[in-house]
């Protein structure tokens, strides 16, 4: 699915790093399962979590940003030579900035030595975890926009017909235009006044006083185009947006459609009540210290008044919830990354831009370890505690809450200026 | 100068394959200086001798259009794209020579355009699934382009041309080789120019002088007509 239609990813190494950092990055999410369902001896998961963390880290921090540098540096012609200096001293500028990273942040207890895994994890954590906040803050105002029905405006074929007509008598228009400019050349070039434009001093001060007489009139011509070309790029989007728009609304119109329509109503709230627990997380200045699913079943079990295991239910239940986090954020980062890289990628990117993807994906990962830690009952929050040594989790979290919000609010802001500006 | 008659050939294939600038190059015999992504279409016109050098020469206009997008674009994307396919009187192919998929893109790039359906808002009909009977045919001329040979090195030079070879037979088109960088490889004379010519003469004729009462089919009433000589006419 990475490799897109157009654009082949050519090196074998950055298909397998991408592979490989996936790879990695779910079996982190496969021991936390393991760890809820109990699989495997403890020991053995703790081993497995501490070999799989480092490998992460050795891929992120050192091997993905050498050969983006290393890319990114053999794309430039002038510095073919000295490809791997080059891409070297991109890698070293790359870990100066990683290391400032942490200074901002009050994400380090002081007795950590300067090469720990604590020191890394920190600095890849505050990346991901903004990432995520980003994309979530997004997600939570967009979400709601696309799959409710009710923001579709109404567009019928009519107006697709009255646009597509607009946009091919533009095109006449650029067609004849041109058509007069390409005669006028041809003309020009037969009757043997084949100089485009004088050169040099002489050739200015003679041009102010003789000027060749159809020259003026091409150049207005020019203009014209240009102009009508602008405008027949602006009305082919318009038609492609109403194109669009109406195969929305015929979406909708299908079981699926209305499906999701419904499902956009739950989602909405949803989104509303997110926002709404980040001001408060934030205004109240507290970090949730029980997760959802102790909370439930205190709820359940004090008010309700129904009796039952509370472990054994426990256990499943925060094995169905981090299972399905897991799956949604995988599968919401993936498409959201292949739009991305549909979106700007170029035959001569393409492998700069799975790396960082690949990149971006690690780090995002990572980071969801760290915030699913939360979401999870405290006896399976020891094995991330311990693994991940000492760092401050409630900072994290307040962190997401901070970035969230932001981003939930500034979307619909940047859309709107976005559309008013197109 | 008489009022020059119009002709209209599209201009597809992948995304960055350098459509504009081949465009470029056939209409100013310049080199373009500064390709950009193309929104939408692109036209440009090549002023054409018809028969050159006969008594029966006849200058036309070629309106050379550069549709721009990937095949895999979204059905309403294609929708959008499929109102530049009416009225076309020939299709030149590009793909990118160091670029396999592009080449591969091309059956699907003539698929789109050739299927178009006559129903108003542009809704593609068929499956889109490679026919080679259907390219054999086809009254529509066409012509492949396989670009940046440059970029080719020399070892591997005559195992693409083969491919590209079979890829025009597939087509039962001509084709051409060249890098739009360089007009050396249209230069008056060559066995490229020859080519171009040859097509855009056969265009011209398809056009203009095969109108007797015959007009040319779209695929989707050939199918219908089970691919008899039947024609309908509603061109022009």
């Amino acid at each position: 699915w990475w490799s897109s239609d157009s654009f082949e990813v050519r090196q074998y190494v950055v298909q397998v790093i991408f592979s490989v950092t996936f790879a990695f990055s779910c079996t982190m999410f496969e021991l936390i399962i393991f760890e809820i369902l109990g699989v495997l001896n403890s020991s053995s998961r703790y081993f497995h979590w501490k070999l799989n963390l480092c490998v992460i880290l050795l891929i992120l921090v050192f091997m993905v940003p050498f050969y983006i540098g290393y890319f990114v540096v053999s794309n430039i012609r002038l510095l073919h030579r000295q490809k791997l200096l080059f891409a070297c001293v991109v890698w070293l500028t790359f870990m100066y900035f990683f290391w400032k990273l942490g200074d901002p942040f009050p994400i380090l207890s002081p007795k950590h030595g300067i090469l720990s895994i604590e020191q890394l994890i920190s600095r890849v954590g505050v990346i991901g975890v903004t990432l995520m906040a980003l994309l979530s803050g997004f997600g939570a105002v967009n979400c709601p926009y696309t799959y409710m029905s009710y923001f579709l405006r109404n567009v019928t074929d009519a107006d697709i017909l009255a646009l597509e007509r607009r946009l091919l008598q533009t095109m006449d228009m650029i067609v004849s235009k041109k058509k007069r400019i390409a005669v006028a050349h041809r003309t020009m070039f037969q009757r043997g006044e084949v100089h485009n434009r004088p050169t040099g001093f002489w050739g200015m001060i003679k041009s102010v006083t003789t000027s060749v007489p159809g020259s003026e009139n091409l150049s207005l011509i020019q203009q014209e185009v240009d102009a009508l070309e602008e405008l027949s790029r602006q009305l082919f989007l318009e038609t492609a947006d109403l194109h669009a728009t109406k195969e929305r609304i015929e979406y909708s119109k299908t079981f699926q459609g209305k499906y999701f329509n419904f499902l956009g109503y739950f989602f909405s709230i949803y989104c509303v009540w997110k926002i709404f627990m980040a001001t408060i997380n934030i205004v109240f200045d507290r970090v949730g210290k029980t997760d959802p699913v102790t909370r439930g079943i205190e709820i359940t079990v004090n008010y309700l008044g129904i009796q039952f295991d509370v472990k054994f239910w426990s256990q499943h239940i925060s094995f169905i919830l981090v299972g399905i986090i897991i799956v949604t954020s995988i599968r919401g980062l993936l498409i959201t990354l292949t739009k991305f890289f549909y979106a700007i990628s170029s035959s001569k990117s393409s492998n700069v831009i799975v790396l960082l993807l690949a990149q971006i994906m690690g780090m995002y990962f990572v980071s969801s370890v760290l915030l699913i830690r939360m979401s999870m009952p405290p006896e399976y929050r020891t094995i991330i505690t311990e693994v991940l040594g000492e760092l401050q989790f409630n900072f994290y979290h307040r962190w997401f809450d901070v970035i969230f919000l932001v981003s939930a609010l500034l979307s619909p802001v940047l859309w709107i200026l976005a559309t008013t500006l197109s | 100068m008489a009022a020059l008659d119009r002709v209209k050939v599209l201009v597809l294939g992948d995304s960055g394959v350098g459509k504009s600038s081949l465009v470029h190059l056939l209409c100013h015999n310049q080199v373009l200086g500064n390709p950009s992504w193309t929104v939408g279409c692109s036209v440009d016109v090549r002023i054409h001798d018809y028969k050159e050098g006969t008594p029966e020469e006849k200058t036309y206009y070629i309106e050379l259009w550069d549709v721009g997008g990937s095949v895999g674009s979204a059905t309403s994307v294609k929708s959008t794209r499929a109102v530049f396919y009416n009225l076309l009187n020939g299709i030149i192919l590009v793909h990118d020579l160091t670029n396999k998929k592009s080449s591969q893109n091309l059956y699907r790039w003539s698929l789109e355009a050739l299927n178009r359906d006559v129903a108003p808002t542009g809704v593609l009909v068929t499956n889109g699934d490679y026919d080679r009977e259907q390219f054999s045919d086809n009254q529509i001329p066409l012509l492949v382009i396989g670009t940046k040979l440059d970029q080719i090195p020399e070892t591997k030079r005559n195992e693409v041309l083969t491919r590209t070879a079979f890829l025009a037979e597939d087509f039962n088109a001509e084709e051409i080789n060249l890098d739009c960088t360089n007009p050396r490889y249209l230069a008056a004379g060559s066995s490229n120019a020859v080519k171009l010519s040859r097509f855009f003469d056969k265009v011209i004729e398809k056009r203009y002088f095969l109108r007797d009462g015959n007009q040319i089919p779209g695929f989707s009433e050939r199918k219908r007509f089970g691919g008899g000589t039947l024609k309908s006419l509603h061109y022009d």
